[in-house]
């Protein structure tokens, strides 16, 4: 018994080591391939984007995929980082850059965490349409306030926002996001939020505080869009409140939604793809937009369980798989 | 000792009255029937007993505690846990899974351990499995840990429900309607594994049923409903004989 348990622990140390080896290969790897050269300039200046539409995304499906409810404030928690972050570092003008921005990471998310919660406990009383209309309401009221505000430059915004943020601070934030969302999915806590989309009633007699675990992915989901919003302010260091419109908390669903409701590497793959689709697609001038719908739809196509089993299909009619092996087999005996 | 004391209970849903003056207590190890007509307040009477619907009228003991107004979640920590009519399970998980989600409170760990990962989480992980299994065994249903819910045979849907629900370490577990849909023998299986669970976690156990097979082969006893009312109370044998639960059943 003792031997095994070191046996699992020791899986687990390997699992860790392995994890830690890809993330830095990752960090590496989309490093030189920005300073070689290797990526075109216009997917160089894509790169930051794209990593904070992965932290939306990824924390937007703890909320749509794991909890199974549809928000469309996802826009508007951002905006609360965005601007608490940026008023932080524009007036704490006497802090070092390093640990100015570490607190203004600190406090967008937590800004955004605590509407988080405000807004949860009366929110997440309602369920499916009504909750994507309220939480949608909730994004257009904070971009009007922001509008409004005197701190937050009103319609004008914030400019001169100073440009902490680069690849390595969206990267570290990027990896945090993803890890939470897959640590929580394996857990406890994962499975109570899981259990609450699967059957509301069941999750209820089985014990389940479902109002504590829906505030919970709520918030969490929150907490990361207020921290894209900080590392989106010091990146582009000029914030409108037009940045922050329901258009922006449709197009993150969107990622979320073809990547697969609640698929973490699904997410990953089609907001990679969906941010740089609509740049690539500025060829096409006039029709840019036109063609960006026709991807989605083709992709929506795509992933259809229906779809996919008829792409498998073919691939296995083209190659046999019975066949695929003594083929291998026989060039491995050739070489020898 | 009565573990669960019912006295008076009654709902109404406007102008109608679902459930009405229902008086019974369930004893400590006891396997009590409740059976009657469709439509009769059969799982009115559970819901009530779960918190789903809360009473009009009349109390609910639990252990000489009142469960009144309490809401689902926390009866169940209380020790009532139940399954359902209409199965429903946690389809999109593994059986695995739907287990330890009912572990819920039974083991802990904090949300800093799960986010990091941290020892507790692997040590406490590792303890949920070993418990979901054991339970998963006694309704044979190890093998297939590893299966999505939806894709079990529909018996097994049904058993699993009950193991879901006895992971919740209950002192009395309700079952509604577990042999619904089961063939003879599967029934035969369903009533032995009934008991065997009564006998090996040491609960109490109430009822519903339409199989009167069931019903009179494993129930010490038995309570009536009609109309939301009580239409009688007693052994399996002294109800059966009871020429009104005969009118109900079969009419005049």
């Amino acid at each position: 018994m003792n031997g095994m348990e070191k046996k699992g622990n020791r899986n687990v140390l390997i699992k860790s080591v392995i994890a830690l080896a890809a993330i830095i290969l990752g960090y590496v790897a989309v490093y030189y391939m920005m300073e070689g050269g290797i990526l075109s300039r216009q997917m160089t200046s894509l790169i930051p984007r794209i990593g904070i539409n992965i932290i939306l995304a990824v924390s937007l499906s703890i909320t749509v995929g794991f909890l199974g409810e549809l928000s469309l404030g996802h826009a508007g928690f951002m905006a609360i980082g965005a601007y608490a972050s940026a008023i932080f570092t524009t007036q704490a003008a006497g802090l070092p850059g390093f640990l100015s921005f570490v607190f203004a990471l600190i406090i967008g998310g937590v800004m955004a965490a605590l509407f988080g919660v405000l807004t949860g406990i009366p929110v997440l009383r309602l369920r499916g349409d009504y909750l994507a209309i309220v939480t949608l309401a909730f994004t257009e009221i904070i971009r009007s306030v922001i509008n409004t505000m005197s701190i937050t430059g009103g319609a004008m915004g914030l400019s001169s926002i100073p440009e902490y943020a680069n690849y390595t601070w969206i990267y570290i934030f990027g990896i945090l996001t993803i890890l939470v969302a897959v640590n929580l999915k394996k857990s406890r806590h994962g499975r109570a939020i899981l259990s609450v989309r699967e059957n509301y009633v069941a999750a209820e007699a089985m014990g389940i505080p479902v109002t504590k675990f829906k505030i919970l992915a709520f918030t969490v989901a929150a907490f990361f869009a207020g921290i894209a919003g900080a590392l989106y302010a010091h990146t582009y260091s000029v914030l409108r409140p037009g940045n922050f419109d329901y258009n922006k908390s449709i197009d993150i669903l969107i990622f979320v939604v073809l990547g697969g409701m609640g698929n973490i590497p699904g997410t990953i793959v089609a907001t990679i793809l969906l941010t740089y689709l609509p740049e690539k697609f500025r060829e096409f001038g006039d029709y840019r937009m036109l063609t960006y719908a026709l991807a989605l739809i083709i992709i929506m196509l795509l992933n259809s369980g229906e779809m996919k089993e008829k792409i498998k299909g073919f691939f296995r009619k083209i190659v046999p798989q019975g066949k695929v092996k003594p083929k291998k087999l026989q060039e491995k005996k050739g070489e020898h | 000792m009565a573990l669960l004391e019912v006295k008076n209970l009654g709902i109404s849903f406007g102008g109608l009255r679902a459930v009405d003056q229902v008086n019974f207590s369930i004893k400590e190890g006891q396997l009590y029937g409740l059976i009657g007509p469709n439509g009769a307040g059969k799982t009115t009477l559970f819901n009530l007993l779960t918190g789903v619907y809360q009473p009009t009228d009349g109390s609910i003991m639990l252990q000489d505690k009142l469960l009144n107004g309490k809401k689902p979640a926390q009866i169940n920590r209380a020790g009532i846990a139940r399954t359902f009519q209409n199965i429903r399970l946690f389809k999109k998980m593994t059986v695995l899974d739907n287990v330890k989600v009912a572990l819920h409170n039974q083991v802990h760990y904090s949300l800093f351990a799960t986010l990091f990962k941290l020892p507790s989480y692997w040590k406490k992980e590792k303890e949920m499995d070993k418990m979901a299994l054991d339970i998963l065994k006694v309704f044979d249903l190890e093998g297939q840990a590893s299966v999505l819910a939806a894709n079990l045979p529909y018996g097994k849907q049904r058993k699993l429900e009950i193991a879901r629900a006895l992971a919740t370490n209950p002192k009395l577990l309700l079952l509604d309607e577990p042999a619904a849909g089961m063939n003879p023998n599967e029934t035969e299986e369903l009533m032995q594994t009934i008991r065997l669970v009564r006998d090996r976690y040491k609960i109490t156990i109430l009822l519903i049923e339409h199989d009167m097979k069931l019903v009179t082969g494993i129930c010490e006893e038995i309570l009536v409903l009609n109309f939301g009312m009580e239409l009688a109370k007693g052994t399996p044998s002294e109800v059966l004989n009871n020429p009104e639960v005969i009118t109900a059943y079969l009419g005049e």
